[in-house]
């Protein structure tokens, strides 16, 4: 179970604080798949990388079952059962794609093993198992390998920053139904995913929906979507173009 | 087990620098504290000593396939200071490998210094992988140092891989590296290289493409930590219609200098050359990513390090 409470985070502008997000305070109950959506600004991308400790809150604090991480650095989170999918994932010269798929499982995987994860996020593993991910992949490759990644690392909480971002080729089935074996796969494991899209909202036990860093709603999708259609928060990509 | 008169960390050493742990098949050459140590040649490749220099010839017969040649140095008296030559004569139609490498460990308080002046002459059609690793140890105050100078020789069609690696221990390098190519020739150096401490560390390369469709790709990789200090410029000439590509990429940490000058020269319209250098600390998306997995920071930098110089 994730807890926010009163979290708030503000950075330097210029010579005055600009508050990102003002006192939040959320649950994120074990097996629950919850979306956080909002318009541009919001404040979702921070709140990601807050509970991943890669920023720190100027106030309040955050518990991971029942245990206050707020102090705790990237890796001590990591190790308790945090992962975090970037939106715009890293590239590495020289490391390869099973050094990475090993290093996120912590163990020696053998081939067959990453060669799993890697056709369950539709890429031809024999293709991309020993190729660097450097810039001679492309950002849709990057961000299965980087989808890849979690699945290997098995872990309670799985924080995605726009998923579906830049893999409009591969089929939002394929991405949902790896949502769902990861449910299915890791007893009381929670997914928190930063996404716009219609159709990954439709699938969430609960949205929030965060509006200049503050939660302005929250409950089933039932519940919320009505609020969103038509506005930026929640459309699909080729709406947003227009 | 190996059956020569080396002591422990001799044997040490040729791990490290030649990767041998037995005596390896085919034809060898071991020089321990300026002394031959051993040396076995087969049907097609004879090692002689040099008369008037200190050093070997190595000769290669034509059509020799799938042999290797293994000639490593390993000096662990302090006070050792020596140019050694060796020359490689590989006849046409070869495909052999060479493995060279040297280290030194220095307990005392004097320098010990080794320059291996390697040349080689790659006949026709000739396809050589040559392997070149630099090693150090040793806690005395006497400094560790290697001047490796590499002259390369190809004639038509031939074709060479040169893979330089110093990742440990040598307080002074500098590298010079000379290569005449002809028609159809193609040489490929990957160097790999690390300095911490005050380390010292020169590499210089000068590549002139001589003959039509004659192609040369020279790439360096490097890190720098500590207070250490990297120069490299690699130099490539096209006096013929030909390709050249030099490319030198470069991670800095801590107090590290790094000067990165590559360099082109065309002298005929036909000629293709492009060179890349690059300079920049460790990125810090790259070390978060890597955390996020649940390494330590320092695991972290290790892996992107490791990655890096692979």
């Amino acid at each position: 179970m994730l807890e926010l409470k009163n979290l708030s985070f503000s950075v330097e502008d210029g010579d005055r604080q600009k508050e990102i997000l003002h006192d939040l305070s959320l649950i994120i109950d074990n097996g629950k798949f919850v979306v956080i959506t909002g318009p541009n600004g919001s404040g979702k991308s921070t709140l990601a990388r807050l509970i991943m400790g890669i920023e720190k809150p100027t106030s309040g604090r955050i518990f991971f079952d029942g245990q206050d991480i707020t102090d705790l650095g990237i890796t001590e989170r990591a190790k308790l059962g945090v992962s975090f999918a970037f939106q715009q994932p890293v590239r590495f010269k020289g490391i390869r794609v099973i050094d990475l798929l090993r290093l996120a499982a912590g163990k020696t995987l053998n081939i067959n093993e990453a060669c799993n994860y890697l056709s369950e996020v539709g890429l031809c593993a024999r293709d991309y198992i020993q190729r660097e991910i450097n810039s001679s992949l492309s950002g849709g490759e990057l961000k299965r390998i980087e989808i890849a990644t979690l699945l290997a690392r098995q872990t309670k909480l799985s924080v995605f920053d726009e998923p579906e971002a830049g893999i409009d080729l591969w089929s939002f089935q394929n991405l949902i139904r790896i949502f769902e074996n990861m449910r299915r796969e890791i007893k009381d494991s929670s997914i928190v995913i930063i996404s716009h899209q219609e159709r990954i909202l439709n699938i969430a036990d609960e949205i929030i929906l965060l509006a200049d860093g503050r939660i302005k709603k929250t409950g089933s999708a039932a519940e919320v979507l009505p609020e969103l259609i038509g506005t930026t928060a929640a459309v699909n990509a080729c709406d947003r173009l227009k | 087990m190996l059956d020569l008169n080396i002591d422990d960390i001799g044997k040490q050493i040729l791990a490290e620098v030649a990767d041998i742990h037995d005596t390896p098949a085919g034809a060898y050459n071991f020089r321990v504290n300026s002394q031959l140590a051993g040396r076995h040649t087969t049907e097609n490749i004879d090692i002689m000593t040099k008369e008037g220099l200190p050093g070997i010839d190595i000769f290669i017969k034509p059509n020799t396939k799938g042999e290797s040649v293994h000639i490593p140095v390993v000096v662990s008296e302090s006070g050792i200071k020596e140019t050694v030559y060796n020359d490689f004569f590989v006849g046409d139609n070869c495909d052999v490998v060479i493995v060279a490498g040297c280290g030194i460990d220095n307990c005392g308080e004097h320098d010990a210094q080794h320059d291996g002046v390697h040349r080689f002459y790659v006949g026709k059609n000739s396809k050589i992988k040559y392997v070149e690793k630099h090693y150090g140890s040793g806690d005395g105050n006497g400094k560790r140092i290697l001047n490796p100078v590499t002259e390369v020789y190809m004639e038509e069609d031939s074709v060479m891989e040169m893979e330089m690696e110093q990742f440990k221990g040598a307080d002074s390098t500098e590298r010079k590296t000379i290569a005449e190519l002809k028609a159809g020739a193609k040489l490929v150096v990957k160097e790999r290289l690390m300095t911490h401490g005050n380390q010292v560390a020169k590499s210089d390369y000068m590549v002139t493409l001589n003959g039509e469709n004659s192609t040369a790709d020279v790439v360096s990789r490097s890190v720098a930590r500590d207070t250490s200090t990297q120069a490299f410029s690699a130099r490539i000439t096209g006096n013929a219609p030909c390709n050249g590509h030099t490319e030198c990429d470069s991670i800095i940490m801590d107090d590290g200098k790094i000067l990165a000058i590559p360099s082109l020269e065309a002298n005929n319209v036909d000629a293709m050359l492009f060179h890349e250098a690059a300079i920049g600390k460790i990125a810090g998306d790259q070390l978060i990513k890597l955390m996020t997995l649940g390494l330590t920071e320092a695991e972290a930098e290790e892996q992107i390090i490791n990655g890096f110089l692979r």
